[in-house]
């Protein structure tokens, strides 16, 4: 017959715990002097190969120890033969699958295997992968075994279509995961590149390497993409890493590098060069031939604030343009891409250009996405069909804004700022970048609308601007009219306005005018109620030498003592002031 | 056998080792009172019992087997002064009924699979008198092959090549041990081959060992009160379990698969992304109770659903897989099982159920178990004949087992089977569960794994019938051999079970009387019978601190049982803890003069539990790994 138990009392239990525990401590500490004396003296023996283990079993964050061990190894390596070197890495992989049973996620033992797996002399690789695959199946965004599973995939050379195959079953069983979306991104152009003079994939031999090859993907493939990925967001919408990939599906133009404008100003004999990306002046390697002789000029950035500016100027020794009479004509040459523009500047003529438009180039279109019209409308139909379902999910409000800039810009401008509005109100924590974004989007529109009617005036006003941008294409621009806005201030891109005569900016938060600095041109500066409170916020635009009129009413500054004739004597080439 | 004498005094006397029973035991035992549990059978968990194929056989032998007339014992002479009997029933013969069994498969192993091979020689052991079903099966005996009525020719080619190839193998094989040609499960899987072989009836007797059978049908729910109280109690660490791996309904004449997690719904290839959204934002939005779910309160749930635009697929998976109701259920069950079912997703996989490996009939072994720890004593093929009533306080004093010891006890706990029927209250008509048990030579959906556990709702076919609950079991969970399934039916009855059931199986299974459904998986073995269902408890004219247990009830959950055994403990000890967590065993101090002597619970035959068996000795390996 049973006996009858008895459950110890908590008290004995802890008391035994304590005893334990102490035991336990005395143990280990002693272990580790044992270990450190050891390395002290150069001692690389199978003893403290094993003092080691005992220690890294418990704690296998030790990083010490397997340094220690990674020395006693190499050392080993040099004493043994090839086998007993296969042996004795074999027992130390199958100690550290031990040690990451401890902490799956421990830095020290996963890069121990990661070492020990290339000093193998026969690597087995598959069971490497396998473990992998286990540890992925119990916490599939353990990032470490993601980088291990990297190099096993490197160096065992894994099909390509096996690495895809194993993403499909990392996101059936969870699609919130960036690794294998990620992952995904980079094989699909290995195994469905867009190009059709690469029709099979890469020899398994050869590593994969995202970089050596398009990063597009051929368009059945695509479609079947899209369809993946919009089960995921249908699913659940408020999974973000689908709508990334999707945005990444949807792609986005790699921009030629090129001279997109030239002009020369006969009067300030000035050269200004539009880059398609920011290039820094002194480096970029411009050549300037000037009627077939090279000049020596010195080109520069549009502010000294950045070096790296889409606009570079130089100006032209004394005389040379000067005579209206004169017919010139200029190149540019950028050396580093092989690429030049020409700009005929005729008699009679004060200034000129040659440029490409923003519209010829579809700027604004491709850097959303280069998908054909037809994709692009059937996904806008889907997503339209979910925001149906979920008129408040802002991932699906982002994209279909995204979408309908990338099809029609001007045509949905309406439905874009009412779903920025949505945006705005459902995600009010980041209203400020979705300000931003939506100024970024009538900026283009914008300059769409000047490069359709081809003039030199940009006016937006009353379009709740928060921010500027784009002002790279705004090099030829006279006249601008930034009046009704929330801009704060006016940054030193603003400098890249070459051309610009007239500046109103009325009734907005402007508090800077770093921007405004040594615009040749400038005569009219109309700042009516904004929040200019000191003379130094004025200061650029002593560099201005042309400024003639000047609005100032309705800031604080006006309030200063003295003010009148401390500008006067800051600003002596205006004439008219308005205070 | 031994014939050592039971200890003459006891705080509880428990009859029978059901569910119900067997955590009482384990309850009372835990909280330090004395327990003898009892069962008047050869094996625990009376009918909740997992049967190897053999003893199933036994089992059904036993049934048809007409019930012996009770020889009564008078046992007047160990009364004592102011006491009366009561007697207990022995047997149980009105539980089960309308047993029938047929085998469609041949009796001994095939050399191979001659194209009308299956009908000519299959031997059907029909061993119920029912005339309906042995016409019937002469009936489709005649039947031509379906393999002959395939008209293209290409077909016909393909046909020969396998038989020549099946030719070849056999030729190759012959000599061989059986077992060195049986399908493996994957082989199974591949439903195309026409000429796969079958296994035989023999095969599945040899193998019998590795099935376990249960009476039975149910699941756990992740987050029912059994799987609170097996983690409660610690009992859990006496099992092991299986997830059930998907959920499957039938419609259309289809199987297909219920999408209920968010993998699932992600993966499903049936549902339009609209519909993905849809059904993604019902489960999200249903968790909590809104006003406009209170204007349905009392109307029907279908037209709750219907009202949520969900589209016909959508409210077919949430009325009949995932709140499991039937059409007029009122939208506030409807609503609290369809919550029930989402708070059990995702806590131990893609479904909401599990399956306890070696068959449901472990769980109230495992219980037992838990009540021997604590010094429960166990005796099987031991009862109790009658009751010692004390009748001045009408309290129940003592009982009189099988051998006629006198044993004083404080309170009784009893199988509502043990009850005379001359104590049973009238009542109506006890009701009844249509159950079949298959087995079969693959699953009703193939998949890329061979190793799934479905839960299957078979919906009316027609309107008002009858819905079927069916749970098909892989080799994996232990309850089957390689190569089959194990498949169990059960509803409410309205007929026998076989004719309750088996024009679903017809559906969807291949059996002789099925038509055109050679690519369903072929029923090797199937028995069809009625189980009393232990839903309804009755009253009963018995003392007042003697209780009654009801069998298994016919719901998938086993909320039943164990809200009636925590409610029994409650009444008997209500300032007790039910089943608190028991210690490890390493903090657990043996007494010693005991600590060694542990044979004497062998008082009846088998009576280590959870030990007897195949399954329980596995599970005692387990334990001491």
């Amino acid at each position: 017959m049973h006996g009858r138990v008895k459950v110890k009392s908590t008290a004995q239990q802890e008391e035994e715990k304590r005893k334990e525990r102490e035991k336990k401590l005395k143990i280990y500490v002693a272990a580790r002097d044992a270990c450190f004396s050891k390395r002290k003296e150069g001692i690389w023996d199978e003893g403290a190969l094993q003092i080691t283990q005992q220690l890294l079993s418990s704690n296998p964050d030790f990083g010490t120890l397997w340094n220690y061990r990674r020395e006693i190894l190499l050392h080993l390596e040099t004493v043994k033969d090839e086998d007993e070197v296969q042996k004795i890495y074999e027992a130390e992989l199958s100690f550290l699958e031990s040690c990451l049973k401890v902490n799956p996620k421990s830095y020290g033992s996963w890069h121990h295997r990661d070492w020990v797996s290339t000093r193998l002399p026969r690597p087995d690789w598959a069971r490497e992968l396998s473990l992998c695959d286990r540890c992925l199946s119990l916490d599939d965004r353990n990032f470490h075994c993601w980088d291990y599973r990297r190099m096993v995939v490197k160096m065992s050379g894994v099909p390509v279509d096996q690495e895809l195959a194993f993403t499909d079953r990392l996101i059936g069983s969870n699609f919130s995961n960036y690794s294998s979306w990620h992952y995904r991104s980079t094989l699909l152009p290995l195994l469905h590149p867009e190009s059709p003079e690469l029709p099979s994939p890469p020899r398994p031999e050869l590593p994969p390497s995202p970089q050596t090859h398009s990063h597009r993907v051929c368009e059945e493939q695509l479609l079947k993409e899209y369809e993946l990925v919009q089960n995921a967001f249908f699913t659940d919408p408020n999974d973000q890493s689908a709508w990334f990939y999707y945005r990444w599906l949807l792609g986005r133009a790699e921009r030629e590098e090129m001279i997109s404008c030239v002009f020369v100003s006969r009067e300030e004999e000035r050269v200004s060069v539009a880059f398609s990306r920011p290039v820094n002046a002194q480096s970029v390697g411009l050549l300037l031939l000037l009627d077939g002789k090279p000049q020596r000029v010195e080109w520069r950035s549009v502010h000294p604030r950045f070096k790296h500016s889409p606009v570079c100027i130089c100006d032209l020794p004394p005389g040379t343009i000067s005579d209206i009479t004169n017919e010139h004509n200029l190149t540019v040459h950028w050396m580093d891409k092989h690429t030049h523009r020409d700009c005929a500047l005729y008699s009679g003529r004060t200034e000129s250009w040659c440029r490409d438009s923003a519209t010829d180039q579809e700027l604004f279109r491709s850097e959303l996405s280069v998908e054909k019209t037809s994709v692009l409308q059937s996904e806008l139909q889907s997503c339209n069909q979910l925001q149906e379902l979920e008129p408040l999910n802002k991932w699906c409000l982002l994209t279909i804004i995204l979408l309908m800039r990338a099809l029609d810009p001007l045509g949905y401008e309406k439905e874009t700022l009412a779903h920025f509005q949505t945006l705005k109100e459902v995600d009010s924590t980041r209203s400020a970048y979705y300000s931003d974004l939506c100024s970024k989007f009538m900026i283009e529109n914008t300059i769409l609308k000047m490069e359709y009617a081809e003039v030199r005036v940009f006016s937006i006003s009353d379009k709740k601007l928060t921010t500027l941008c784009h002002l790279d294409q705004l090099l030829l621009v006279t006249h601008i009219n930034l009046s009704s806005n929330q801009l704060h201030r006016l940054p030193p891109q603003f400098a890249m306005l070459q051309c610009l005569e007239v500046l109103e900016a009325d009734n907005n938060s402007i508090e800077n005018l770093e921007g405004v600095y040594h615009l040749p041109k400038l005569e009219e500066v109309l700042l009516k109620n904004n929040k200019i409170s000191t003379l130094a916020d004025l200061q650029p635009l002593a560099s201005c030498l042309k400024l003639k009129r000047l609005d100032l009413r309705g800031n604080p500054v006006t309030q200063l003592a003295n003010v009148e004739s401390e500008l006067a004597e800051l600003l002596p080439s205006v004439s008219d002031l308005l205070l | 056998m031994a014939t050592e004498e039971l200890p003459s005094e006891f705080d509880v006397v428990i009859l029978g080792t059901g569910l119900a029973e067997s955590v009482v035991a384990a309850a009372f035992s835990r909280v330090g009172q004395r327990v003898l549990h009892l069962d008047r059978r050869s094996y625990y968990a009376a009918n909740w019992a997992s049967f190897t194929f053999n003893s199933l056989l036994t089992w059904i032998q036993q049934h048809h087997e007409e019930p012996q007339p009770e020889e009564l014992h008078d046992w007047s002479s160990l009364l004592e002064e102011g006491e009366e009997l009561i007697y207990l029933s022995n047997s149980d013969p009105a539980s089960i009924r309308n047993l029938q069994v047929f085998c469609f498969t041949s009796e001994e192993d095939e050399e191979e699979e001659a194209p009308d091979a299956p009908n000519t020689t299959a031997a059907v052991k029909e061993t119920s008198e029912t005339e309906s079903a042995d016409s019937k099966y002469e009936e489709t005996n005649q039947k031509p092959e379906e393999e002959e009525e395939e008209e293209e020719e290409e077909e016909e080619e393909e046909e020969e090549e396998e038989e020549e190839e099946q030719l070849r193998k056999a030729s190759q094989t012959e000599g061989e041990e059986p077992e060195a040609d049986q399908p493996t499960p994957t082989a199974a899987q591949s439903q195309s081959e026409p000429t796969r072989k079958k296994i035989s009836y023999n095969q599945l007797v040899k193998e019998g060992r590795r099935f376990n059978i249960d009476l039975v049908s149910k699941l756990l729910y992740s987050r029912g009160s059994l799987v609170d109280l097996l983690i409660k109690s610690n009992v859990s660490r006496y099992a092991e379990f299986k997830n059930v791996t998907r959920i499957l309904t039938y419609r259309h004449g289809q199987v297909e698969q219920v999408p209920c997690s968010r993998a699932d719904v992600f993966a499903s290839r049936q549902l339009s992304v609209v519909e993905k959204r849809k059904l993604m934002r019902y489960l999200t939005s249903c968790v909590e109770e809104t006003e406009e779910q209170r204007a349905y309160n009392g109307r029907p749930y279908l037209e709750f659903l219907r009202d949520q635009q969900l589209g016909d697929n959508l409210q077919h998976f949430l009325l009949h897989s995932i709140a499991m109701v039937t059409e007029d259920t009122p939208t506030e069950e409807g609503l609290a099982s369809t919550r029930h079912f989402l708070r059990c997703l995702g806590r131990y996989g893609n479904t909401p159920f599990l399956f306890p490996v070696y068959g449901l009939g472990e769980i109230p072994q495992c219980f037992c178990r838990m009540c021997a720890v604590f010094g429960g004593i166990y005796c099987l093929r031991h009862s109790v004949t009658c009751l010692l009533v004390e009748k001045e306080t009408n309290r129940c004093k003592a009982v009189i087992d099988s051998r006629g010891q006198r044993i004083s006890c404080s309170h009784v706990v009893v199988e509502e089977g043990s009850v005379g029927a001359d104590r049973k209250r009238l009542a109506t008509p006890t009701r009844f569960l249509s159950r079949a048990v298959l087995i079969t030579d693959g699953s009703i959906l193939p998949s890329n794994s061979d190793q799934q556990v479905s839960m299957v709702t078979v919906p009316p076919i027609a309107a008002g019938g009858l819905t079927v609950r069916m749970v098909e079991l892989c080799p994996s969970t232990m309850t089957c051999m390689p190569g089959t399934h194990l498949v169990h039916l059960t509803c409410q009855s309205v007929g026998s079970a076989f004719e309750d059931l088996s024009p679903v199986v017809t559906r969807m299974f291949r059996t002789p009387q099925s038509h055109d459904q050679e690519k369903n998986p072929s029923v090797l073995w199937c028995l069809y019978f009625n189980m009393a269902d232990g839903s309804e408890v009755k009253g009963h004219d018995l003392p007042a601190n003697v209780f009654v247990t009801s069998g298994p009830d016919g719901a998938l959950s086993h909320e039943h049982a164990v809200t009636q055994a925590e409610s029994i403990f409650k009444k008997i000890l209500p300032e007790e803890d039910f089943c608190p967590p028991a210690p490890n065993p390493e903090d657990i101090i043996y007494d010693g003069e005991n600590a060694s002597s542990t044979g004497g619970e062998d008082a009846g035959e088998n009576a280590s539990p959870a030990g007897g068996e195949d399954a329980g000795e596995e599970e005692e390996a387990r334990q001491e790994a």
